[in-house]
């Protein structure tokens, strides 16, 4: 073989790090992101209270429930943001994220007893569910780290009764076993009426002695049913089901025997993970990834080379490139992210009916071969490109995005619009993870040209009743729209409805993909089938 | 005198058999190596693996771990120096060296006997004889009684006539075994009774005597040498003033400030002392000397001593060579004008023990053990390697309490320095020399928590080799988190407190160790060196290197300084028996026979109250209670063993 037969040629180039965009850039989106997570850190009366109990905090039940000194994938951080009006719920009332657990990746869900006692509001339940549906897709073992008291009250209409409510949780935990996805339940609080089911339907579940309680009716519950005053512990704690009801398996003296044990259970899986894909050694690229922030900036009408990200981000950054000069606002080829191997698709501008067709091809070969993400900025529409039969090229590519069985991961790194969202597997196409930048923007189309499209559809209206149509009154018509566009299209916005599963850092890309992969490789790839092609 | 005990004398040695164990046995294995002599080794079913039978041409198993059953055991020593043709035996120290029977035994049996003829080990063996014969020959001895009248009446009487403050021996005693000081009347009757007690234990014979005792006196001994032909001579003295237990710890030669007149006093007097005797070979004649530099004779040694090697070097002598050539037939190699004195030597021993527990004895395996390499100015006698059980080691030890660290501050100290030195060296300057554990720098505990961090990851690391999916980010061990920094909060134990670290896990590798009030930048690596563990680390910018070791939830550190050891509190539910049961004294403090058990299950204690005696290395160990309660369970019967840390008693845990 010739001595440069297997190189590739590598990908980037040094940005101007004293121009000024440069510089603005940098400090945007960054600045953005570090505002919200002091709201993630916020110290409360119900954790000094929680400390106090010797219980440990939700976050570092996972840090000592997982591999020392590995990294954790935490899921949407940001739920609940801002959604239930003066009631805070710091990212929804659960932590939700994958970790190693004795070498095993699992799906960890902790409730946050020091948010209203851990209890279910509408987004707690999706988080959940969430998390549950990314262990099911990829076979993942679920470790439930419960404390609370079940279902919101108040809000027992949003988490009750529908489909993907709080009975769900149960319904995939059945689902989940029956698949071989192993549930461990460790009950370290309360484990109230639907609530305990989560250890009753686990595979192997651990109770905390003085501390976790596991009961359909709560003490309340059984006074104001038959008058009888029970204590919570008599009524369902560590030593009745360990030794009488038999509900639990292991008892635990605290916290930290308790995760002890889960790690043992986990250990005792005898799990193996078989890669369906080759590995080559991993390779950091050759640009430090922190200057993404003064590349991409938060203006989303500055123009920038998607090649310029991938090149932070992909093994030595290198990049194979597919038909690079065919439908060149889009982006396509092959990589290695920690040596697996990856399709990528970049868009570099507005999507054009071949740039369509390339990603159909390239679909149908990461098929074949390997796994795939997906940056995306937003699709052009016009009549030009309609003759063109973009609506038909589209379809093509939501099809193959659609029908791909190879784990598909989404970032959101700009404007995702329309059309545009559904091509480059948005949330609707079931991407096995979905991740935006903080200056990401997600909305069916950008704010001022919804606001030009209801100002123009006004005008219309005016001109056919002979009315006038004022510059004053189509800013007054405008503002609002943009306004709300700009509310709702914002990450954080998005983040908040679970829409995503999770913001992240621009320089964290590299690794939050290269944990994604990890995970999602712990499901065999299945094979694809692709349904009708309109030529 | 001399030719009649000596054993044909002429006659070639070219084979010896060592009946030793340890650095003696390899000692003289390797000089008998050098002489072209074949060397033939004893050992005992525990010593198996031992260096020095690796290190013999030939090797001999003489029975059980015992040493009654094996190293004392005169007849199968006899025999295998029958069955391998060796003409000589060399006895060490310890065991067989200055036993009488056993020279006279091997002058029956025609073998060479590497020591003093038998009537020398008998005349020195006992005191009151020593004394009176080293009176006769115009040695200084100091006053006393050694008479035959043990009674308490008649001990106490000329204790009175001596005046106190006296010592009382063991007639037959030696190693500071079944002797007391005693510095009052009142305190006689028990002293004695105590002193009685071990001296039976020990030699089967509670006989005493009773000497003046001289107040802060240097112990100042000759090493001195004779042969067939009647001549003897001296290698100057050596300074063993500083003790512990009555036990020597370092040795010095030639012995610091002493007038030169006096030193020529000093090796004259000893050589008429061997004389007396119509000594050969090696030995050392004892004196005390008090602060004006007078001196007398306290006992002689009829053998080579552990400390021999620091009057080879300042003679450039092999003493061990000396002795066989003697033992030949040999003269002396060297006339008393032509024996050198030049430099000074010191000799420094490293004990299993634990200075901080009142040099309370430790056995158990040896884990770890690094020595510096020897060179002309420095030896290094050993008799263990990394692996097996043993007593006595060197310099970088895991897995064992020593008194190295001791040792450093001893030699460092200005008074030890200057050559102020007496036998109550160690009590007098107690503070100094054992300061009670001072808590570990902050800057150590970030070493300590980065080297427990840095040993989890070369696990993790070892782990993803054996996998297929080997380059998964999440077998990295950077403790990422997303948009959050990663705070691990770790406890170490610095003696009996608690330390609680923070370690926050920085993006570039390095850590942000909070301990109190003070946080420290933390930052390092991991090296491996021949079989070692090497920990480079940087903490706050100062950068160090220092060896690492990890053992059973302790952390050493050895570094320039000394060694550190901080202990990673095992969790409750890791412990087996409930904590109340392992705390304080119920414990066995090291590996022992359990002597008396006090009390039995359903007892009500105080904290204080004794529980049990143990025996341990010859020593008595009371174990008490650590706090009021009532006994649960008492793990062991008298009579039983007791492994180091094995719980002996455990308590009624109490309601909660």
């Amino acid at each position: 073989r010739a001595y440069h037969g297997d190189a590739v040629a590598t990908l980037g180039t040094q940005p101007d790090s004293g121009s000024s965009v440069y510089q603005k850039s940098l400090a945007l989106p960054l600045n953005h992101l570090h505002h919200f997570l002091k709201y993630l850190a916020k110290n409360s009366k119900a954790r000094t209270l929680h400390i106090s109990r010797g219980k440990l905090l939700p976050r570092e039940r996972i840090d000592n429930l997982i591999d020392p000194g590995s990294p954790f994938l935490e899921l949407s951080q940001f739920a609940g943001y801002q959604l239930y009006g003066k009631e805070e719920v710091p990212a929804g009332g659960i932590i939700t994220g994958i970790g190693r657990v004795s070498g095993v990746e699992c799906m960890i869900v902790a409730n946050d007893a020091t948010v209203k006692g851990g209890s279910y509001y509408p987004i707690t339940v999706k988080k959940h569910v969430r998390a549950q549906e990314i262990a099911l897709q990829n076979r993942l073992p679920c470790i439930y780290l419960v404390d609370s008291g079940g279902a919101n009250l108040p809000w027992q209409a949003d988490t009750f009764p529908d489909r993907d409510h709080f009975g769900r949780i149960f319904y995939n935990q059945a689902v989940m076993s029956s698949e071989n996805i192993t549930q461990i339940a460790v009950v370290m609080g309360s484990c109230t009426a639907g609530g305990a089911y989560v250890p009753a339907m686990a595979d192997e579940n651990i109770i905390v002695r003085k501390q976790g309680t596991i009961f359909l009716a709560g003490p309340p519950l059984v006074k104001a049913a038959t008058g009888e005053e029970v204590s919570a512990e008599d009524l369902g704690g560590a030593d009745l089901h360990c030794r009488k009801s038999g509900v639990t398996d292991h008892y635990a003296l605290d916290d930290h025997h308790a995760l002890h044990l889960a790690r043992k259970v986990v250990r005792s899986l005898n799990y193996q993970k078989k890669l369906d894909v080759t590995v080559e050694p991993s390779e950091e690229p050759l640009f430090p990834a922190d200057e993404l922030y003064g590349i991409v900036g938060a203006n989303l009408k500055r123009s920038f080379d998607v090649r310029e990200v991938i090149a932070r981000i992909v093994d030595g950054s290198r990049f194979n490139e597919f038909k690079a000069l065919y439908g060149d606002t889009l982006v396509t080829g092959f990589a290695r992210i920690f040596g697996y191997p990856v399709g990528i698709i970049g868009n570099n501008g507005v999507l054009f009916s071949e740039s369509a067709k390339k990603v159909s091809t390239v679909k149908n070969l990461c098929c074949r071969k390997n796994s795939l993400i997906l940056n995306q900025v937003r699709f052009m529409v016009g009549r030009d490109y309609e003759a063109e039969g973009i609506a038909k090229d589209g379809a093509k590519m939501v099809a193959a995005v659609a029908c791909a069985k190879v784990p598909k991961i989404t970032i959101i790194i700009g404007g995702s619009y329309g059309a545009g969202n559904y091509g480059m597997c948005g949330r609707a196409y079931s991407p096995r993870f979905l991740y935006m930048w903080p200056n990401a923007r997600i909305s069916v189309m950008g704010g001022e040209q919804a606001a030009t499209v209801l100002a123009t559809v006004a005008r219309d209206q005016k001109t056919r009743e002979g009315k006038p149509f004022s510059s004053a009154e189509e800013a007054a018509l405008k503002e609002p729209i943009i306004k709300k566009f700009e509310e709702e299209g914002n990450p954080y916005y998005s983040s908040a409805r679970l829409w995503d599963d999770g913001i992240i850092d621009p320089a964290d890309s590299r690794l939050v993909l290269g944990l994604s992969i990890s995970a999602a490789l712990n499901a065999p790839i299945q094979k694809t089938d692709f349904g009708i092609f309109r030529m | 005198r001399s030719m009649k005990h000596a054993a044909t004398p002429g006659r070639n040695i070219t084979r010896v058999l060592i009946a030793n164990r340890g650095e003696i046995a390899c000692r003289v294995i390797r000089t008998a190596r050098k002489m072209g002599i074949q060397s033939v080794a004893v050992f005992s079913e525990a010593d198996r693996n031992s260096m020095h039978v690796d290190m013999a041409d030939k090797a001999y198993c003489i029975g059980p771990a015992p040493s009654q059953q094996s190293y004392l055991c005169m007849e199968k020593i006899i025999e295998v120096a029958k069955i391998s043709a060796a003409q000589a035996i060399h006895p060490g120290y310890g065991f067989l060296s200055e036993n009488m029977e056993f020279a006279e035994l091997c002058k029956q049996e025609g073998i060479i006997f590497i020591g003093p003829p038998s009537s020398a080990i008998r005349d020195m063996g006992i005191k009151s004889t020593s004394k009176s014969i080293m009176a006769a020959a115009g040695v200084p001895v100091v006053e006393g009684y050694h008479g035959e009248d043990q009674s308490d009446q008649c001990l106490k009487e000329h204790a009175g006539r001596i005046g106190y403050p006296v010592m009382i021996k063991a007639v037959r005693g030696g190693g500071g075994k079944g002797m007391r000081i005693i510095r009052s009347e009142e305190e006689f009757q028990e002293q004695l009774e105590s002193a009685r007690r071990e001296a039976k234990k020990s030699f089967n014979d509670d006989a005493m005597l009773i000497e003046k005792f001289v107040d802060t006196p240097r112990h100042v001994e000759v090493q001195v040498f004779g042969d067939h032909h009647g001549n003897v001579v001296y290698l100057f003295e050596r300074d063993c003033s500083v003790q512990r237990r009555h036990q020597k710890i370092i040795e010095e030669a030639p012995a610091p400030g002493i007038k030169p007149e006096v030193r020529k006093k000093l090796g004259e007097a000893a050589v008429r002392a061997a004389k007396a005797v119509s000594y050969v070979g090696a030995g050392t004649v004892e004196f005390i000397m008090d602060s004006k530099q007078n001196f007398y004779f306290m006992e002689m040694n009829t053998r080579l001593q552990v400390e021999h090697p620091v009057s080879e070097m300042i003679t450039g002598t092999d003493l061990v060579e000396w002795q066989l050539r003697v033992a030949a037939g040999e003269k002396i190699p060297l006339s008393q004008e032509d024996i050198p004195l030049q430099g000074h030597a010191f000799e420094a021993r490293i004990y299993a023990e634990d200075p901080n527990n009142n040099f309370m004895p430790g056995a158990g395996p040896l884990v770890h053990l690094s020595t510096p390499q020897a060179d002309p100015s420095k030896r290094i006698e050993t008799g263990v390697r990394q692996g097996p059980t043993s007593k006595t080691t060197e310099t970088m030890i895991v897995g064992l309490h020593t008194n190295i660290d001791f040792l450093l501050r001893l030699s460092s100290h200005p008074e030890f320095e200057a050559g102020n030195v007496h036998t109550d060296f160690i009590p007098q300057h107690h503070k100094e020399l054992l300061p009670s554990r001072s808590s570990v720098a902050k800057e150590s505990l970030c070493q300590a928590a980065l080297g427990l961090i840095l040993k989890e990851k070369a696990v993790t690391d070892a782990f993803k080799l054996h996998v297929q999916d080997q380059f998964s980010p999440f077998s990295f061990s950077n403790g990422r988190r997303l948009n959050i920094c990663y705070t691990r909060n770790m406890t170490l134990r610095d003696g009996n407190s608690d330390v609680a670290i923070a370690v926050t896990y920085n993006h570039d590798g390095s850590y942000n160790m909070q301990i109190e009030d003070k946080t420290f930048q933390v930052l390092g690596e991991l090296s491996s060196e021949e079989d070692c563990t090497y920990l480079k680390c940087s903490v706050n910018g100062v950068a160090s290197k220092a060896k690492l070791v990890i053992l059973d939830s302790t952390i050493y550190l050895f570094t320039m300084e000394g060694s550190i050891e901080i202990d990673i509190p095992v969790p409750k539910y890791l412990s087996s028996v409930s904590s109340e049961g392992t705390q304080g004294g119920t414990i066995a403090p090291m590996t022992g026979t359990i002597e008396k058990v006090f009390v039995k299950a359903g007892d009500t204690v105080k904290a204080g109250d004794s529980l049990l005696v143990m025996i341990a290395m010859k020593m008595e160990h009371t174990i008490k209670a650590p706090k009021d309660g009532t006994i649960k369970k008492v793990f062991f019967r008298e009579g039983a063993q007791a492994n180091r840390h094995a719980p002996l008693v455990e308590f009624e845990e109490e309601a909660e």
